[in-house]
């Protein structure tokens, strides 16, 4: 910490951690200037487009290419048939599991992948996809994920029916995937058994998807000459990919190159590995032509990386004060055709067991059952955790439903139940340890500013005169950054991350990272934390992601983890740059190393500080022959970070909404956000982060949805039906923090992307469910568009005009 | 299918190019003169990502083909700079954080663009309804917003350029 003036100035010069600088990837975005992956154009370059199943649930008869293979322009049909000589029309999933890159004689959701085209544009592509003759039986489909494991229920997995398991323990129906549980259920149930009050609610978290601007798409390059494959694709995990890559194709990963480009916002929807990606590289693997694969809007939406889909059951019980003494949470959760769910292997249901909230609960049990169903693959986590969203949003409903059983405030509900500033770190009945936290500090903060019980006069005066207001309050805690090695691994791979710095003579640097930015700024930030670390400008501190062949491996973007793992590694190999400096720097002073004190951006030797030699001077000095005896030259370090824990970052919301009692129409008068992400690196990064996670909270609390009916048939696979709120709807935002710092993390900082999201979502629905809450509502299932909020009017006899 | 030419002025420079007749803007412009700014998000016209002004209106390419262009005049992204600087809008846009994954970024730009042509001194309201073709995922439009409105006024202090 810098302490005299002279010292603040050259602190701020270096504009890093704290510091809402500009952020360095503008330049080319507001020019146009961006290299998206569609935007890859390779000499010879083939299109592919894919053929897709109309039904949901089908045998395959026949594939006739004659057709399509007459159409001017396409040069090859590619079905399993294709693929199987190379072994490769199936493929493992992140979640245990293999899935038809191709179909394989039956198809299982509709819009699966059938067959692909290949043509020299894309224009000859759909010509060809039209021409494709598949002949289909159709078989009963299962939509319904509770009618998944009746007896008799048609088989989805026919390839799988006999296996025991399928990664995740034994299986009790040819339609099960997993059974997860944790906690102590004897414990539990007793506590339920003579508590003084229980309540208890079914709870969808719907099924939807992240839909990022920019779809799934990827260019392979297969040189027959070198053997070199290079990949351009949207992908948050660059590293695993080119793991998996090698693994199916057999070509050694030394010689295969993935490169990440820029992304258009990914929010999970870009972790897995697709159908698409890998029939595109066996094409440019045969043809040894490029071969460019982008999905449609309708692609992306039905078949790529959905989230959620958990059909949970809530339950709470307390003493009559409103303290919780257990928690019995379930869900059946809907995996679709393949298990291809992103999670940390051990972790099938994901971290669904934070599930405790920001609670102090004595006892608790949870579990998850997982099946398949005749709908797309995925699972993946829509801008939160693994599967955090689905536990923050049962808790936060529970207790709010367990307030108004109660008659208790909903603020105050919290209140007592909130695990109190000194009892971190805090061990929770379901096994994590919450690093750190002061949720009583975060709800004042926050009541105090939208004066809360102002709003609670107004709300009863509003309830007087038959008005529908509601005031929802969320106190969450997420569970960010995977994180600790020895519990934390995707394919066997431990979610480590790593940075990799090297500083130049002339003292600027460049720093490779494991992990992938599609949007949330890590051009700047990590420069910023570098900056502070080794007092060189962020300016000059250039950040480089996504390039296998440049980066250090690491597991990607995705569960906040960035900032908790990269943004660590980042620190870390800084830290073993400086302690390089500071030999240095006693050299070339003549000094013992004990003998200097470090000072912004320059080690100073104490007690005489204009003996000092800056950053820039020991990184020019580190190139020439005056080092230490011995010392190699060169002031550079790499870090492969192994988390010693999760990071715990939490936030206290509340939310305003006015309700039409005519129309149902819901507006949000106001929405504060409280977030509390530990060290902050840049504000202005972090509320932008903030604003668009609460956007994106909105959108799944008040309108998104994937429907079917009842074979299976999308009801909603465009934007013309699936919502993404404009800036008219989008309500306006306003943002506070507090900071407590990780503990564990080397500057204290916890992640903060997510937040908002996993907060927001509940904190929406209990401001909806709260504006009913005084007759008798104590749950309503999301989206909350106008016509579901109509349909409880309704029911309630409350748009009768007087 | 047989190609038909077709010419149009596109950033202040003449383009003359074969296309199908069923050829959409967007894919002459990206991929036949190279200039990949405009982004595509849904074939649809819902996204806006591909908005580029034709004729002094804002149209979302994906769904115009390249043969309405003909003879017309047609503005992307890369021709907001003026004189090597960067447009007011541009500098707002990075100024007040209006962006973040970058991708509707060229859209919202030329956008906005036209929109400030058309109303020159907006209230946020009519920001936000002239700006709703174009959708954001990851900024929740507060900041772009904000950006529209910076650069309106010094545009306004620039005597309107």
């Amino acid at each position: 910490m810098a302490t005299t003036a002279e010292a603040v100035e050259r602190e701020q010069k270096l504009q890093g951690v704290g510091c809402s600088r500009r952020r360095k990837e503008d330049a080319r975005f507001i020019q146009g200037k961006g290299t998206y992956v569609d935007d890859i154009k390779l000499p010879g370059m083939l299109f592919g487009s894919i053929v897709r199943s109309p039904y949901a649930h089908a045998r395959i008869k026949s594939i006739n290419k004659a057709k399509a293979l007459a159409v001017p322009g396409v040069v090859a049909v590619l079905t399993a048939d294709d693929l199987k000589p190379v072994n490769l029309h199936w493929m493992p999933t992140l979640g245990g599991d293999v899935q038809a890159v191709l179909a394989d004689k039956k198809v299982c959701f509709q819009l699966q992948e059938v067959a692909m085209v290949l043509a020299t544009d894309r224009y000859a592509a759909a010509d060809g996809v039209a021409q494709v003759e598949v002949e289909y039986e159709e078989l009963p489909a299962i939509v319904d994920p509770h009618k998944s494991m009746a007896p008799g229920a048609p088989i989805i997995r026919e390839d799988i029916a006999e296996k025991k398991e399928v990664g995740h323990g034994p299986r009790t129906h040819p339609n099960h995937i997993f059974t997860w549980e944790a906690g102590d259920k004897a414990g539990t149930d007793a506590v339920f058994a003579k508590a003084a009050v229980t309540v208890r609610e079914e709870i969808l978290n719907p099924r939807v998807h992240p839909c990022p601007m920019e779809t799934c798409g990827c260019v392979a390059s297969f040189d027959k000459v070198t053997g070199q494959l290079t990949v351009y694709l949207t992908s948050q995990a660059p590293h695993l990919v080119r793991t998996v890559v090698a693994m199916l194709s057999g070509i050694p990963e030394s010689k295969i190159r993935l490169v990440g480009g820029d992304i258009g916002g990914g929010f999970g929807n870009k972790v897995p590995v697709y159908p698409g990606y890998v029939v595109a590289i066996v094409a440019s693997i045969v043809t040894g032509l490029p071969i460019k694969w982008i999905e449609s809007r309708i692609e992306n939406l039905s078949t790529t990386g959905f989230a959620r889909d958990y059909h949970g059951i809530g339950e709470l019980a307390a003493d009559k004060d409103g303290r919780i003494q257990a928690l019995r949470f379930s869900a059946l959760a809907d995996h679709g055709a393949f298990n291809s769910h992103v999670s940390a292997t051990k972790f099938p249901a994901g971290l669904f067991s934070i599930c405790t909230g920001s609670y102090a609960i004595p006892k608790a049990y949870c579990r998850v059952d997982a099946v398949y169903t005749n709908k797309a693959p995925g699972g993946v986590a829509y801008r939160c955790s693994l599967r955090v969203t689905e536990a923050v949003y049962l808790i936060e409903r529970m207790i709010d439903i367990l307030a108004q059983k109660l008659n208790i405030d909903k603020a105050e509900i919290r209140r007592r139940n909130f695990v109190k500033a000194e009892q971190f770190p805090y061990t929770t009945s379901l096994g994590w340890t919450l690093d750190s936290g002061n949720y009583h500090a975060a709800l004042d903060k926050v009541l105090k500013a939208v004066n809360y019980d102002a709003l609670r006069k107004e709300q009863a005066e509003k309830r007087a005169k038959g008005e529908l207001m509601g005031i929802g309050i969320s106190t969450f805690t997420e569970i960010v950054g995977a994180g600790p090695n020895k519990v934390c691994d995707i394919l066997g791979i431990a979610l480590f991350d790593s940075c990799d710095i090297r500083i130049n003579p002339t003292g600027s640097a460049i720093a490779r990272l494991g992990t992938m930015s599609q949007g949330q700024g890590h051009a700047t930030t990590y420069a910023q934390i570098i900056a502070t670390e080794l007092g060189l400008s962020s300016d000059e501190i250039q950040i480089e992601e996504g390039d296998t062949d440049k980066a250090p491996y690491g597991a990607g973007t995705w569960g906040s983890r960035s900032t908790p793992v990269g943004g660590a590694a980042a620190a870390v190999a800084a830290r073993k740059i400086k302690a390089k400096a500071q030999k240095i720097a006693a050299h070339l002073l003549e000094v013992a190393e004990g003998d200097l004190e470090w000072d912004v951006d320059r080690f100073k030797v104490k007690g005489n500080p204009s003996q000092a030699k800056t950053m820039k001077e020991i990184a020019m000095a580190a190139h020439t022959s005056n080092v230490p005896d011995g010392m190699e030259k060169g002031l550079e370090a790499s870090e492969y970070y192994d988390p010693p824990n999760m990071t715990f970052p939490f936030g206290a919301y509340v939310c305003v909404v006015d309700i039409d009692r005519y129309t149902g129409e819901t507006k949000v008068r106001r929405f504060y956000a409280l977030d509390d992400c530990g060290t902050r690196i840049n504000p202005m990064i972090i509320e932008g982060q903030i604003h668009g996670g609460l956007t994106e909270a909105f959108a799944v609390a008040m309108g998104q949805a994937l429907p079917f009916d009842e074979s299976g048939n999308h009801l909603g696979n465009s934007l013309m039906d699936y919502f993404v709120p404009t800036a008219v709807e989008t309500p306006k935002w306003e943002t506070d923090f507090t900071v407590t710092p990780s503990p564990h993390h080397p500057i204290g900082a916890k992640g903060v992307a997510e937040s908002p999201h996993v907060g927001g979502i509940p904190c929406f629905s209990n401001a909806v469910i709260d504006a009913f809450a005084h007759l008798g509502v104590t749950h309503i299932d999301m989206p909350h568009t106008a016509y579901s909020v109509w349909k409880t009017i309704h029911k309630l006899g409350l748009d009768k005009h007087p | 299918m047989a190609k038909k030419p077709i010419s149009f002025m596109l950033n202040g420079h003449k383009v003359e190019t074969l296309v199908e007749p069923r050829e959409l803007l967007i894919h002459v412009i990206r991929e036949q003169l190279n200039q990949t700014g405009s982004h595509i998000g849904c074939e649809t016209s819902h996204c806006g990502a591909c908005t580029v002004d034709l004729n002094g209106r804002s149209v979302k390419s994906c769904t115009v083909l390249a043969v309405q262009a003909e003879g017309g005049t047609v503005m992307t992204v890369e021709g907001l700079p003026k004189n090597g600087a960067l447009h007011p809008l541009q500098e707002a846009f990075t100024q007040e954080h209006g962006l973040q994954c970058g991708y509707c970024t060229p859209g919202m730009l030329v956008r906005a663009y036209r929109f400030l042509q058309e109303n020159p001194n907006p209230t946020e309201e009519q920001i936000r309804f002239g700006m709703s073709g174009n959708l954001c995922r990851c900024t929740g439009y507060m900041n772009i917003v904000k950006a529209v409105q910076s650069a309106a006024k010094k545009m306004q202090a620039a005597g309107g350029k």
